[in-house]
């Protein structure tokens, strides 16, 4: 059945800010699904606030609105472009629902657009638990689908007129006997209580009593549902792919690591499936198409997910979703299979078998992948950025980012994901004496999930715990568990051998061990070890990923290495550029510089962009390979550079990537400078192997990077820094913040996204910072502590350059909103700059151009300044592409990833220009008069957390860098794309409501005016005491309200978190003030964390109140208006 | 508790694997130690090697497992789809160490050895893959006793071809059998064993079908003797080619109105039996994942194949037979492969009908089990 003639311009919605849970997966399924529209001749218009995106590039819509996924908005853009269909489900679970609440809204029906991919009765059945549970349970019995089984247990069924304790005990007495048909553990769900309460997990009798006893107290009606536990199952997922004509697929098995009881996302997950029958396998198959049929989706893809009991194999459906996953794209990227692509097509009407399989060219995608390879996925967490958050994983997912790494078995596929995390401790280690392991505490430790697990299972092994000791402590299935063990008696060969002979060591690499655990093991370097394999020609080879086990020839080099016998890598003749990826999100390192390597390769790659370089160096352009280990990714696409190495980011993995390649033909050489700091981490070392790096040299990047040869290069430019030094005890340190003035800002060099960053206040706290980080291998006599003197009350300000030896152009000006000393990642800014005048601009251009050419940089270079009492300190300078290039380029409508590429490989600035890749007469700080203003806002993820004791973290930011995400606010004045911005970010702004300030005393002067503009505009303010006095004495009438730590007054008046906790405020102002652990320190913690749980806008900055006092200003005035990209870049 | 039998000790004893072409892989020795010959084929299922190693169509054949991880599940006495493992070699990369699976009763390694079938593992079985892809299907021996390379070939090149080999007489049972319908019955269907797999006849006796099992060597008396509604064919190996006595049943039970459904082998003989001829493939269909389209519904269904033989019927039009109209009815979508045949009468009723793959599955996906239904309705004469 071909593609559907009666539908024209289709809308896609992407999927908004990266936060946990919905990270850049969605960009990569979002890019895919209109590319294909566009190629199947649909006109397409795309929403999507986040700027970081491949799919907001204005090349892959007609239409590309950058604006906020909110019903209001969308509507706009519906009623503006006029689409006749919706495609909502790769944008992740925010495009999902806000093609709901546009359904329910009555605006789909009003505009005649219909929701195509899945519809909504489908997304309602998926979605719905009731819904889905009888779905479930009318499948053939023969297939042995349940849902987990449950009493309801009701107290209220006695005689009218009983006494609560006389209902509870008659509840129980039902718990007690539904706990005797379920066994226990049973897990106990009151009925009707809020936020959980009198819930939990029961493993006996004298559990149930009292858990059951609470719950049925706290229950209005007496009840609650007592339900079987399936914690410790062994938990799939299969993806599922199905089109009209009813033809289904399942693209891909996956298996936890870990059993049930941790949220996919935070598991180390395999594929394929692992520990299954056939007979196994095909009835959760088999459910898997029941279940697809039933719901009733019929255009595209979802995955569903099971527990299967390892006792006796009875299978219970968890849930599934109707919708492409971040598990589809971990499954397209294992497979080949390329479901968001896919899965577009049939949304418009293709049928699977008319869908063409890319990999094979001459098969149809009507057919299940099969793999001759092993997929491991691990999970990246960032809890060293919230300190006081329980590690503890459940089904509340955590984790940041993920490596993914194929082997030809799963040892090697677990070593290379665990290397590929970049966090030392992740990878096994056996340089602990084995006499110092505790068996019994290893134990223990292994029995709750956590970040980190695996390795104390491999500490347990070494301890001497049986197989069967560490299921029973853990449920990981014993095949995995003999897996590990399987690593520990190699690692234990290799140690005892006399010396290290062919066969063992080809023997290690088989199973995945790197130099560098092999190195350590032995005693030597990860160099030594890599001669020594060199001159035995131990060298992995490269295999295919090709979806058919090798049963058709592949057409798309997408390559992993394997200590195998025979390697695929074709020969090639035109140059190579190699692109080193940025590996798993983290937070201060995501999307923004995947886009840049996206860009790289776009634009020099002889079959994409780059085959239309003309006037340039290089004319024929090149081929890419881009290296990387990111299933999340649009550059570990298949489809985005000519080659595709899905390997770790390591010296020894690219290095062997680099010969590999050398050995297929010419390389030109390898860009370190857009992934962010993972490949500027490698270039030193790649340069010394001899690997030709391209754009700045390694030595330039360390120059940036240490203080003094930095200091010499500004010194002679005549710029100044604040005032600074370094140190490698605590003893230089403090000498140092005496001499330049408390407060400090201390953090450990070479770390990206601010980590171990803090602004110190006194003596005391300067110590216990320096004992935390040298504790944790940040700071050491190689890598030390750097101090600044803090700039208060400075603005800060972020460019992004390019520069070819001879010419600067300067991307884009960025004005801070914050104050100087909240990490630039976290903050919010503008550009072009909004205070900056021509004069400022004149400066920072003649710096950055001073810089640039002191320090060396070919291509992009990122310097953070402070402008403060008219000085322009310099604070940092990064000689690479920075977070903020893609919002940078968005904003000012200039490709300045693809120029920098170019500039790499030896095109100047002006051969850009004359090319057209960059403007002809201007650069991003000359912006014409009628520049809209772009403003970015941060992310961030506190709601994810919360301390062991069930309290959240705080939501204070600081120096170092704690967003998962960014959004774009785009319009013609500063205020309406402020509002736009905290739309996007938190929801709208109010317009009216209740306003609750509280103000450190240093603030306090400069709220005046703008908290009277909100009392002007009919706000009622609240305030504590000391503000409510200032706020009074200069004509702002205003409430007091009681503090948190006050309590409720004797009239039961609310405090401040109560009122908020009500959803009785609509905006909250509060600048945190005080050191330590005072009272309002307390108090402002409790504040935030209230805002945080019941969304209320909470503004920590005056300047942010500035800012969100003209973007409600902007609001009230009335209709801000939707504008796409591309029509902005018309109005000239 | 799952299975925690201790970790078997891999021999670390050496093996070599040969192909008649001359190309050699050393690895190490698993399951029996010995030597063996066959034909190496590739299959590419990721799950249902115990299917797959009892399956009789694999018999003198050497299969070698794309998937790397092979006997993670272990064994157990409720999977096999005949009375013994029938591959003549087997060749894994990444054998387990400890089966886990709650239905494991004991190791694969364990079951190869008790059976003696020898194997090679450790090898690079995509390279190999790879080789019998583009050089198609060859005689290969794996040998743990013979360590030079150039002798094991010498070997290789001496025995037996897989085309033009008879071979369903030497799988097939010797004396019939029952198996009973389950529930009420309705029906008796006469199948002759030619490599039988035990999913089968289960798949018909779960829709009232009594089957009477019939050596490969049955005659037509010998089927009319059990009052059949119906005829099936079973797969089974070897060249379909050099198999004449039941194509001559199949064709005195076709004169005679029995309705017929065949799987695999049961496909080839009926297209032989309706004057189509049949060709080696180069490398064959092994594997669950293949993509398979019902020319009538349009439908695609992904199903379980093996079969290095196929029949050589025009896509595009009928073909007049003695029997009645004949039309391709499934084609595979990956390379237009014949994937079965239907037999029409003159007023455009079916009459009989043949699958080259496998709809009882065993292993592989219930995609194609529609087609016992089907057989049923052509039983019941409704189509």
């Amino acid at each position: 059945m071909p593609k559907r003639t009666d539908i024209s311009t289709v809308m896609v919605i992407g999927s908004g800010p990266i936060v946990i849970g919905q990270a850049c997966e969605f960009d990569y399924s979002g890019t895919q699904a209109c590319r294909v529209l566009r190629d199947e001749g649909y006109r397409v218009v795309l929403v999507n606030s986040n700027p970081a995106t491949i799919m907001t590039d204005p090349e892959f819509a007609d239409a590309t609105y950058v604006e906020p996924i909110t019903p209001e908005f969308v509507e706009k853009v519906i009623a503006q472009e006029r689409p006749d269909a919706l495609l909502a489900t790769l944008g992740g679970q925010t495009a999902l629902n806000a093609a709901m609440n546009l359904h329910a809204a009555g605006i789909l029906e009003k505009y005649g657009v219909e929701l195509i991919g899945a519809s909504v009765e489908a997304i309602e059945k998926g979605e719905n638990r009731e819904q889905f549970k009888r779905i479930v349970e009318a499948l053939p019995p023969e297939w042995g689908a349940e849902v987990a089984r449950s009493v309801i247990c009701n107290g209220e069924e006695l005689a009218p007129g009983s006494t609560k304790e006389q209902k509870v005990a008659h509840g129980l007495q039902a718990c007690l006997d539904g706990a005797e048909t379920l066994g226990y553990p049973v897990v106990v769900r009151p009925s009707f209580t809020m936020g959980g309460a009198g819930s939990g997990l029961a493993y006996d009798e004298a559990d149930l009593r009292r858990i059951a006893g609470q719950g049925l107290t706290a229950s209005p009606t007496t009840e609650v549902l007592l339900e079987e536990s399936i914690l410790g199952w062994k938990e799939y997922e299969l993806e599922v792919m199905r089109d009209r004509c009813d033809n289904v697929v399942i693209v891909c098995s996956i298996e936890n690591v870990d059993p049930l009881g941790v949220h996919t996302g935070d598991s180390i997950t395999v594929a394929p499936a692992m520990t299954l029958t056939d007979r196994e396998y095909q009835r959760l198959r088999n459910i898997s198409l029941g279940v697809i049929r039933e719901v009733g989706v019929d255009t595209g893809g979802c995955n569903i997910q099971f527990a299967v009991n390892p006792v006796d194999g009875r299978i219970v459906v968890i849930e599934m979703n109707p919708r492409v996953s971040r598990s589809s794209a971990l499954a397209s990227k294992a497979t080949g299979f390329p479901i968001a692509k896919i899965a577009a097509k049939v949304a418009v009407g293709y049928t699977l078998d008319e869908v063409r399989n890319d990999i094979t060219r001459e098969t149809p995608a009507s057919f299940e992948p099969t793999l001759d390879y092993v997929v491991v996925k691990v999970p990246r967490f960032a809890f060293e950025k919230f300190p006081g958050a329980d590690p503890v994983l459940t089904t509340h997912m955590k984790s940041v980012g993920e490596a993914m790494a194929i082997g030809r078995n799963f040892t090697e596929a677990l070593q290379k994901a665990l290397r590929s995390l970049e966090n030392k401790s992740a990878v096994f280690d056996w340089e602990k004496d084995f006499v110092d392991l505790d068996k019994a505490a290893l134990l223990a430790e292994i029995a709750s999930p956590h970040d980190g697990r695996l390795k104390k299972v491999m500490d347990a092994i070494r301890a001497g715990a049986t197989p069967t000791e560490i299921f029973d402590a853990t449920g990981i299935d014993p095949w995995f568990v003999d897996q590990l063990a399987l690593i520990n008696e190699i690692a234990v060969e290799v140690t005892a051998a006399d010396e290290l002979t062919p066969a063992l060591l080809r023997k290690a690499k088989r199973h995945g061990f790197s130099d560098v655990q092999i190195g350590k093991i032995r005693g030597m370097s990860a160099d030594v070890v890599r001669g020594v394999r060199h001159a035995l020609g131990i060298r992995p080879v490269y295999k295919t990923v090709d979806t058919c086990a090798a049963e058709f020839a592949a057409r798309t080099p997408y390559h992993y290495s394997s200590y195998d016998e025979e390697t695929e890598v074709e020969p090639r003749e035109r140059p190579a550029v190699i692109i080193l990826g940025s590996g798993p999100n983290r937070i201060g390192q995501g999307i923004e510089f995947d886009y840049s390597c996206v860009h790289a390769s776009l634009a020099l790659s002889a079959n994409k962009d780059g085959g239309a370089i003309a006037g340039g160096a290089q004319v024929g352009g090149y081929e890419t390979v881009m290296v990387n280990c990111n299933p999340e990714t649009v550059s570990t696409d298949y489809d985005t550079s000519d080659r595709l190495y899905f390997e770790p980011l390591t010296l020894e993995d690219v290095l062997e990537v680099v010969a590999a390649e050398q050995a297929a033909g010419p390389v030109a050489g390898v860009i370190c400078q857009l992934g962010g700091q993972t490949p500027l981490g490698l270039a030193q070392g790649l340069a010394r192997a001899g690997v030709p790096i391209v754009g700045t040299s390694p030595d330039a990047i360390d120059l940036a990077e240490e203080r003094g040869a930095f200091g010499r290069v500004l010194a002679e430019a005549g710029l100044v820094a604040p005032k600074h030094g370094t140190a490698t005890s605590f003893v230089e340190a403090e000498r140092i913040a005496a001499e330049i003035g408390y407060p400090v800002l201390v953090r450990p060099s070479y770390v990206l996204g601010g980590r171990g960053m803090e602004i110190v206040y006194d003596e005391a706290a300067l110590e216990a910072y320096l004992d935390k980080y040298v504790a944790a291998g940040l700071i050491s006599h190689e890598a030390p502590v750097l101090v600044d003197r803090f700039l208060d009350d400075a603005v800060e300000i972020d460019v992004d350059a390019l520069f070819d030896g001879e010419e600067l152009f300067l991307g884009g000006v960025m004005e801070h909103i914050e104050e100087a000393g909240i990490h630039s990642g976290d903050s919010s800014c503008a550009l072009p700059p909004i205070t900056l005048g021509e004069r400022e601009i004149a400066r920072i251009r003649e710096a950055t151009e001073a810089i640039a050419r002191g320090v060396g940089v070919r291509g992009l270079l990122n310097i953070q300044f402070a402008l403060g009492s008219d000085i322009l300190y310099v604070l940092e300078a990064n000689p690479r592409a920075s977070r903020t290039v893609p919002f940078v380029s968005k904003a000012t409508a200039t490709p300045l990833a693809k120029a920098a590429a170019r500039v790499m490989l030896g095109e100047s600035i002006k051969d850009l220009r004359d090319a057209g890749l960059l403007p002809a007469d201007r650069d991003g700080g000359e912006l014409p008069p009628d520049q809209p203003i772009a403003v970015k806002e941060a992310v961030m993820p506190f709601n994810r957390f919360r301390t062991a004791d069930g309290s959240q973290v705080d939501t204070v930011l600081g120096p170092e860098m704690k967003s998962t995400g960014e959004v774009m606010g785009f319009d013609r004045d500063f205020g309406t794309a402020f509002s736009k911005s905290q739309a996007a970010a938190f929801g709208p702004l109010p317009t009216s409501g209740r306003v609750f300030v509280s103000m450190a005393n240093r603030d306090k002067r400069s709220m005046i005016f703008p908290v009277k503009v909100l009392a002007d505009m009919g706000f009622e303010i609240l305030a504590t005491q000391g503000t409510a006095e200032v706020l009074r004495r200069n004509g702002v009438p205003c409430q007091v309200v009681r503090k948190h730590f006050e309590g409720p007054g004797p009239d039961g008046e609310k405090t401040t978190v109560d009122l908020i906790r009500d959803g009785e405020i609509q905006l909250i102002v509060n600048t945190p003030y005080g050191a330590g652990k005072s009272n309002a320190r307390l108090d402002g913690y409790e504040i935030r964390t209230a805002a945080v749980m019941a969304n209320v806008v909470c503004i920590t900055t005056v300047q942010g109140l500035g800012a969100a006092v003209q973007g409600i200003e902007a609001a009230r005035r009335g209709e801000i208006g939707v504008r796409s990209l591309q029509d902005w870049a018309r109005r000239a | 508790m799952p299975s925690h039998a201790p970790a078997t000790t891999p021999t670390c004893r050496p093996a070599i694997l040969v192909l008649e072409d001359g190309r050699t892989f050393h690895g190490e020795s698993y399951g029996a130690e010995g030597e063996t010959f066959g034909e190496a084929v590739f299959n590419t299922g990721m799950t249902g090697y115990q299917e797959t190693l009892t399956d009789p169509s694999y018999h003198r054949q050497v299969v070698v497992m794309t998937a790397p991880h092979i006997g993670n599940t272990g064994i157990n006495d409720e999977d096999p789809e005949s009375r013994r493992i029938w591959v003549s070699g087997y060749v894994v990369r990444d054998p387990a160490r400890v089966p886990s699976n709650w239905r494991s009763q004991r190791s694969l390694d364990e079951e190869l050895r008790a059976q003696g079938v020898v194997g090679i593992c450790g090898i690079d079985t995509r390279a190999l893959t790879r080789h019998l892809r583009e050089r198609g299907a060859m005689r290969c021996a794996i040998s743990s006793v013979e360590t030079d390379p150039a002798a094991l070939l010498a070997k290789v090149q001496d025995a037996e071809q897989m085309a033009g080999a008879e071979l369903a007489s030497q799988v097939s049972v010797d004396e019939a059998y029952v198996v009973p319908a389950l529930g009420e019955k309705r029906f008796t269907v006469a199948a002759l064993d030619l490599g039988i797999k035990a999913m089968t006849p289960h798949r018909m006796a779960e829709r009232g079908i009594e089957v009477h099992v019939l050596p490969a060597t049955a005659s037509i008396d010998d089927v009319l003797a059990v009052s059949p509604d119906g005829l099936f064919f079973s797969n089974g190996p070897g060249d379909p080619a050099a198999t004449t006595g039941q194509v001559e049943l199949l064709r005195s039970a076709l004169e005679r109105g029995l309705p017929y459904f065949g799987i695999c082998f049961g496909n080839q003989l009926f297209g032989r039996a309706l004057g189509f001829g049949t060709y080696k493939l180069t490398y064959g269909h092994r594997g669950i994942n293949q993509p398979v389209m019902d020319r009538t519904t349009k439908k695609v269904e992904v199903t379980a194949h093996n079969h290095g033989f196929a029949v050589d019927a025009p896509l595009d039009r009928a073909t007049e037979t003695p029997y009645g109209s004949a039309a391709v009815s499934h084609v595979c979508l990956n390379d237009d492969v014949v994937e079965g045949l239907e037999l029409r009468d003159a007023a455009g009723r079916l009459t009989a009908f043949s699958v080259q793959y496998h709809p009882e599955a065993a292993a592989g996906p219930h995609d194609a089990a529609y087609l016992f239904d089907r057989f049923v309705s052509l039983l019941e004469g409704e189509i």
